[in-house]
């Protein structure tokens, strides 16, 4: 049991994003015929470990060793056979397989190459997923997301000079059907009884405790389990990766949603719950990023708007998640910023009344505590926490009575956070409605009432006493194969 | 089957514009159905050419050149002045052109700018040199150089076979070689170009130099074929080449383009500017029916391209 025996470990690895510890001293190898099964739930450190290990993001402190090897970079963990399937696919959609094959090996080289990669590549999939039926030759953007992934998954796999040592498969399955999946769960046993290692990371806890031979819990950036698989239950896994400490008493306070309904949806994509609001309700939308929460506020916001005349007086009002994306003007002051949402109250015959913006301004400054000596300095100026007031104060002063907002929180501070909640439960007494997808456990806990999302539907809706994390994580994992 | 037609759709629609327009030259002018009549059709395409395979190239990794036209001017100046006397100082000039193209590739790259800004700052710098090698029209075109563009080779005039040389030596770089397949990665996807291990730097770095060799050869072609030059000579190639890069099936994003796709296009181009003087249309009009040409191709491209079978589905 030497170190120099593990194909990768990190030791006392810390990696911060501005004011979020995403790994905090993390402890971490695995070792050669081992197939490490990762789980945890948003934000616990998942992607970042992966991250770290392939190479992309060098830690901020402790040490990375490659059999043994200290090392660093892309280059370094490729060259001692780490490969990695990304969860958001990674081929270049205008090549063909063969080409991206290539892209991915550089020992394909000289005259031939084309030819020599097909070969490799069919074998590959042949021997992962029989019965295939993808032409190496096809361009990758003709294919579909399931065959996309098969292809990924099967370059990853090939031996070119070098044997793959390390196979890192972040959500391998997500947009594989059932067959599929155990095709490859059954390929990853054999690789791994043949003496290569995986470090496989799914929402799906059957094909965890199934596959592995060893899974690691993670939970807010640190490593809090890592035994046996046989150890395991689904039951005891959703345990692990709650919280150690008992929750505190919930502080929604119910009772203000009243009866009257403003959104009411039929059960659809694949939903066996429907969707419904009511006046002066906080509704959160929880579940692992990416399983269709932001596409449900999206489809929301559509539907609210007339696609031919868009106008500034909606119903629904949003908050966007990525601020620089999709939510603030970087060049224009705080104040610009705040009043363009709602312009049509502030002008005068079609011209921005200053007097009355500067008014507006100072009023919203004052109720959300954007804190700023002038609001006609530039929005970047700001902290994040203070950008995301802005962009709430945005929403909140245009006359929509739904807010939709799309985990506006990631990144802020805990007192603006506290400051934000307290807001938001005033405008809900107002009777103002918010739906509101979060990926932190204690905001969803906020919620009245709150929609667990798995692979774009629906999976349980709780209430009242029922939000608690251990329902939501029982409702985002689901225990066998899709 | 499906898959081979949907393969072949992107090259298949410029060759039957081509075709189409080529065919109604013929009927309004049947002597152009000659050696002579085709040569002197098709001669101005090849500068072209070459100036469209170097701005496929810079589309192939998502960035645009708007410096192109300059370029080609100030390479043609520089040929026309320094290369019939002083061959070294130009081949050096010419050279150090280049290694301005990698360079910009690479800041470009590495200060993430938009390539627009830059490239359209540079055709002002490139237009100044221009000028300030050849204040007033002039120069002349070295001999082996004319000799070369005006060479009849048997049975088929010299600007068909130039064409066709261009096209299958950028298909050979851009589709088939390793170099190729990393540029268009880069265009697909930087970002799993760059998880392989590969360096986007020095992959840009490359294109932009490639492209700046193309252009300089566009540069050598057109004096070739004009026997003099003049800092303005080429100023509409910018816009031409990214005309002929969409029209050969490319696209502006996405690493997606086509070597004998852009050469077709340019050809495609050039006819449409003597198709329109057979039609007797004035000169004030000509570049306004250029520009309807185009639109028609295009459109008709996109509504081919609905039609077939959609198996994307993002």
């Amino acid at each position: 049991m030497s170190e120099t025996e593990a194909v990768v470990s990190i030791r006392q690895v810390r990696v911060e994003f501005g004011a979020v510890k995403a790994l905090d001293g993390v402890d971490f190898e695995v070792r050669p015929g081992e197939a490490v099964g990762l789980v945890g739930h948003n934000g616990a450190g998942k992607s970042t470990i992966v991250n770290v290990i392939n190479g992309g993001l060098s830690p901020h402190q402790g040490e990375i060793l490659y059999e043994g090897e200290p090392g660093g970079g892309i280059s370094r963990a490729r060259a001692h056979g780490v490969r990695c399937v990304f969860q958001e696919l990674s081929l270049c959609p205008n090549l063909t397989v063969v080409e991206n094959t290539r892209l991915m090996h550089a020992g394909l080289k000289g005259f031939g190459w084309r030819k020599r990669a097909a070969t490799l590549i069919r074998a590959r999939m042949d021997e992962v997923f029989p019965g295939h039926g993808i032409d190496p030759l096809a361009t990758v953007g003709s294919l579909s997301i399931a065959e996309r992934q098969m292809v990924e998954i099967a370059i990853n796999f090939l031996t070119v000079t070098e044997d793959p040592k390390l196979v890192i498969l972040d959500e391998p399955t997500s947009s594989l059907d059932a067959s599929l999946a155990e095709q490859l769960m059954t390929y990853v046993r054999r690789f791994v009884r043949e003496g290569g290692s995986v470090l496989l990371i799914s929402h799906i806890l059957g094909e965890i405790l199934s596959t592995s031979s060893r899974i690691v819990v993670m939970k807010d950036g640190r490593v809090v389990t890592s035994r046996p698989a046989g150890e395991f239950s689904v039951k005891t896994l959703v345990e692990a990766m709650g919280s150690v400490v008992k929750e505190t008493a919930r502080t929604a306070s119910s009772g203000t949603a009243s009866a009257e309904k403003v959104i009411a949806l039929v059960p659809q994509g694949g939903s066996a719950t429907p969707f419904h609001a009511a006046r002066g309700e906080i509704i959160g939308l929880a579940g692992l990023g990416g399983h269709g929460q932001t596409r449900m506020l999206l489809d929301l916001f559509a539907e609210s708007s007339s696609k031919w005349f868009p106008t500034a007086a909606k119903r629904m009002a949003f908050v966007a998640g990525d601020r620089a994306l999709n939510g603030t003007f970087s060049q224009w002051s705080i104040l610009r910023n705040l009043s363009i949402g709602n312009l049509p109250q502030l002008a005068r015959l079609a011209a921005v009344h200053t007097a009355r913006e500067t008014a507006h301004g100072e009023d919203w400054k004052a109720r959300m505590g954007i804190r700023t000596p002038d609001m006609n300095n530039p929005i970047l100026s700001l902290s994040g926490g203070n950008q995301q007031k802005v962009l709430f104060a945005r929403a909140l002063a245009s006359d929509a009575t739904i807010v939709l907002m799309d985990d506006p929180m990631r990144g802020v501070d805990i007192g603006t956070k506290q400051e934000v909640y307290a807001t938001l439960r005033r405008e809900a007494s107002a009777g103002r409605t918010f739906i509101w997808y979060s990926t932190e456990m204690d905001e969803v806990r906020l919620c009245d009432r709150v929609y667990v999302f798995r692979d774009g539907a629906i999976v349980a809706e709780l209430s009242g006493d029922a939000v608690s994390e251990e329902n939501i994580l029982a409702a985002s994992f689901s225990g066998e194969a899709a | 089957m499906r898959k081979t037609v949907s393969g072949l759709l992107p090259i298949l629609i410029p060759a039957v514009s081509l075709a189409v327009l080529l065919a109604a030259v013929f009927y309004m002018q049947p002597r152009a159905m000659s050696y002579t009549g085709l040569n002197l059709l098709f001669n101005l395409a090849v500068p072209i050419a070459l100036a469209t395979i170097a701005q496929m190239i810079i589309m192939a990794v998502n960035d645009l050149d708007l410096s192109i036209g300059t370029f080609v001017s100030f390479a043609a100046c520089v040929t026309a002045v320094y290369m019939p006397n002083q061959p070294l100082v130009a081949i050096l000039i010419l050279a150090g052109a280049v290694g301005i193209y990698a360079l910009l590739g690479i800041v470009i790259t590495l200060r993430d700018l938009p390539s627009i800004v830059v490239t359209l700052g540079m055709s002002f710098v490139w237009g100044g040199l221009a000028v300030l090698i050849l204040p007033a029209p002039g120069g002349q075109a070295p001999v082996w150089l004319r000799a070369l563009m005006v060479s009849k080779p048997p049975l088929v005039p010299m600007a068909i076979v130039a064409s066709v040389v261009i096209a299958v030596l950028a298909h050979l770089l851009i589709m088939r070689s390793t170099f190729g397949v990393l540029l268009r990665g880069v265009g697909g996807n930087s970002r799993s170009v760059a998880r392989a291990g590969w360096s986007v730097l020095a992959l840009k770095g490359a294109a932009y130099a490639t492209a700046g060799i193309f252009a300089v050869l566009s540069g050598m072609a057109l004096v070739g074929l004009t026997t003099s030059a003049d800092a303005n000579i080429a100023l509409r190639y910018t816009l031409l080449s990214i005309a002929g890069v969409i029209l050969g099936g490319g696209e502006f994003v996405g690493g997606k383009v086509s070597p004998i796709g852009a050469v077709i296009g340019a050809l495609t181009l050039t006819l449409a500017g003597s198709f329109l003087s057979f039609l007797r249309i004035s000169p004030d009009w000509q570049i306004g029916a250029q520009g309807g040409i185009l639109i028609i191709v295009l459109a008709l491209r996109l509504v081919i391209n609905r039609r077939s079978p959609q198996e994307k589905t993002s």
